[in-house]
């Protein structure tokens, strides 16, 4: 049923991928029994900063997940069918991504062995409940589109009519995974740097340009290891999506900054100077918030040159750009920025130790082997059907419909 | 329109399911009681007047106190220490009242610092697993260390940095041990609990029963006879960022 069998036929440089994975995720998991014997003392987090790398990485993560919108929408509400070789990726990668933001909370608790104490108790008061309610859901949703989509194409058949009301759901679903997830900060009242009301929007504008960036250059990777091109009208469509996105993050930030530095109340000044121009003798995150700043000017200005973003060698350095500056942002700067200064006006220094980082790349390469196994089953059934698995450009096109769009299947 | 009695008897259950749970989301998202009762029966709270508490600028005898009734280790390093009851400096505690032309001495003054067992408090609300929850009878903010699960998100919603959280094995660091007191282990979130066991026994907070100067006075807000409510009408108290609307009970003389 879930077609695994085809993960475990490979070439000889695809076992040699999944050994190194497998390697870096068995170094991860000692590091993270360490980590379970001796507790989270063996992080760099401390009473003053105590969110840091795990729950930055699970805020991106998050973010990179609910992009897969970004290919769904345009495809099954208004049927763009450019994005029809492409839709699936983005959804495997939902998949994935989930399944890395649900680690990065795990390996983050204190008392993981009693993690169901949140089914067992749950607390409707609490937004980390609906952070856990929305997340799961969002989950299951994509498994369940994914699993139905691929049995369609083996079948090369449209996928079913109740799978579309099950798409449907997801788009304003994969919004609420964002919103739910920027509402666990922008709704306490202690942390001025968190409390503002555009923390939902902003996170939604930086997940559609970063995820959708990671998706561009996983196509790129794919069409060079496998032959499966997406298509250029795919890849061009989707920087201009990112284009928009990033603008808007961009202007979202400029915002608050004007709202802090007009207003002059030192609370919201001090959380950007903190980031950006430096407070005290501790500012660990100065060089990082700079960095994000170069890099997010330098992404847009990549991308709004259509000669640069049309050339697909120079998009995906903007992609990369977007990917890192936007992964600063917020897997770095915005959890362990909302923590200085302290309640008592301290600014405490946060460096992650080596086994965090360890358990960190160890989460990310458990996201990168579901991708590899995910993308080969795809891209395996793909292969059975090679009207399915090669490329015709858009305009020698027939009229055959999109597999399973919305609209190719209202006709009937 | 015609309806059988066996429709409507449908209908009105419905309706009815469908108002009172409406109004039990509703009272659960406001953080109201279900029983409708207003306000906590008893209200505990303490004033801390810096003035006696700086007259003895070495004294720790509260936090001594504090540390071997609640089995609190003292760790060295200070990202990991576990702090119920502490000095800091007034400068510090109160940013928002900072005046710029006094005294080194006077800003550098200690105050004691503790949870403010506030009436609205923003760990109660966020805490996933109902680990931490505000008691009816007294309005003591509690905490259960065997449901915690070390999320932390009490620590990132707590504005005045009450929370500890054990970074390593507390047990392990622990000298003398008090085997009426629960010790606790690592991964879990504690704090203050205005020493409710004592409380249970008729006795009043260690920290305010210790203190030589007299410093620390405990009561019930909601008996306008007690100690508490006499000073607090008589003269003016500050609290910790009272803008936020968490309805702090600790109150300072400065």
């Amino acid at each position: 049923m879930f077609m695994l069998e085809k993960a475990v036929t490979g070439s000889r440089k695809y076992w040699t991928w999944i050994s190194a994975l497998l390697l870096v995720i068995l170094v991860a998991f000692y590091y993270y029994m360490r980590q379970f014997d001796y507790g989270l003392g063996l992080t760099g987090m401390g009473r003053n900063i105590s969110w840091g790398l795990y729950i930055g990485q699970f805020t991106f993560m998050v973010g990179v997940a609910a992009s897969a919108v970004m290919v769904v929408l345009p495809y099954y509400l208004h049927d763009h069918k450019e994005f029809h070789r492409m839709t699936i990726l983005g959804e495997l990668l939902a998949v994935a991504s989930v399944v890395v933001c649900m680690l990065f909370i795990f390996v983050d608790i204190g008392q993981p062995m009693r993690i169901l104490n949140v089914l067992l108790y749950p607390q409707f008061h609490s937004v980390m409940f609906w952070d856990m309610a929305s997340l799961s859901g969002y989950l299951l949703l994509n498994i369940i589109i994914t699993l139905a989509a691929l049995h369609a194409e083996q079948k090369g058949l449209p996928v079913a009519r109740w799978v579309r009301y099950v798409i449907l759901l997801s788009i304003p679903w994969a919004v609420s995974i964002h919103t739910v997830t920027a509402f666990l900060y922008a709704g306490l009242p202690g942390r001025p740097f968190w409390l503002t009301a555009i923390m939902a929007p902003r996170f939604l504008a930086s997940a559609f340009a970063s995820g959708p960036a990671l998706l561009i250059l996983l196509c790129m990777l794919v069409r060079r290891l496998t032959g499966y091109d997406v298509g250029r009208k795919a890849i061009d469509a989707l920087a201009v999506i990112i284009t928009y996105a990033m603008a808007m993050n961009v202007f979202f930030l400029s915002l608050e900054i004007f709202t802090a530095y007009y207003s002059r109340i030192p609370d919201l000044t001090e959380d950007f100077n903190n980031l950006y121009l430096g407070i005290g003798p501790h500012s660990t995150l100065l060089p990082w918030g700079r960095a994000s700043i170069v890099l997010m000017v330098i992404s847009l200005g990549m991308l709004l040159l259509p000669r640069l973003r049309r050339n697909h060698v120079t998009l995906v350095v903007a992609c990369v750009v977007t990917y890192l500056a936007l992964w600063i942002d917020k897997g770095i700067c915005l959890v362990v920025g909302g923590f200085m200064p302290s309640p008592f006006g301290f600014v405490s220094r946060y460096v992650p130790t080596f086994p965090e980082v360890m358990i960190t790349v160890g989460v990310y390469a458990i996201g990168i082997l579901m991708v590899t196994v995910l993308y080969k089953v795809t891209l395996a059934v793909k292969a059975a059907d090679p009207t399915q698995f090669a490329y015709v450009p858009e305009d020698k096109h027939k009229a055959t419909p999109a597999v399973g769009t919305l609209a190719a299947t209202e006709v009937k | 329109m015609n309806i059988t009695r066996k429709q409507f008897l449908g209908l009105a259950g419905a309706s009815i399911l469908v108002a009172v749970s409406g109004k039990q989301v509703l009272a659960e998202l406001e953080g109201e009681r279900q029983d409708g009762k207003p306000r906590p029966r008893k209200q505990y709270a303490m004033i801390v007047d810096t003035r006696k508490c700086s007259t003895l600028p070495d004294c720790t005898k509260c936090i001594d106190a504090c540390n071997s009734s609640h089995n609190v280790p003292v760790i060295p390093n200070p990202e990991h220490e576990i702090k119920w009851i502490w000095k800091e400096e007034v400068a510090n505690v109160f940013e928002a009242q900072q005046i710029p032309y006094l005294e080194t001495t006077l800003k550098e003054r200690a105050t004691i610092v503790l949870c403010n067992h506030c009436d609205n408090p923003p760990c109660v609300r966020v805490c996933p697993t109902g680990a931490t929850w505000k008691r009816e009878e007294d309005g003591i903010v509690m905490m259960d260390w065997h449901r915690c699960i070390g999320c932390r998100y009490c620590m990132a919603a707590c504005p005045y940095g009450s929370r500890s959280f054990n970074w390593i094995d507390p047990r392990t660091e622990l000298k003398v041990l008090n085997p009426a007191f629960p010790t606790r282990t690592k991964g879990v979130v504690e704090k203050c609990v205005f020493c409710y066991e004592r409380l249970a026994l008729g006795q009043g907070p260690a920290c305010a029963e210790v203190c030589p100067a007299k410093a620390l006075i405990f009561g019930d807000l909601n008996d306008p006879q007690s100690e508490v409510r006499k000073m607090l009408g008589s003269g003016l108290t500050l609290r910790r960022r009272p803008s936020l609307g968490t309805g702090p009970n600790i109150y300072y003389i400065l």
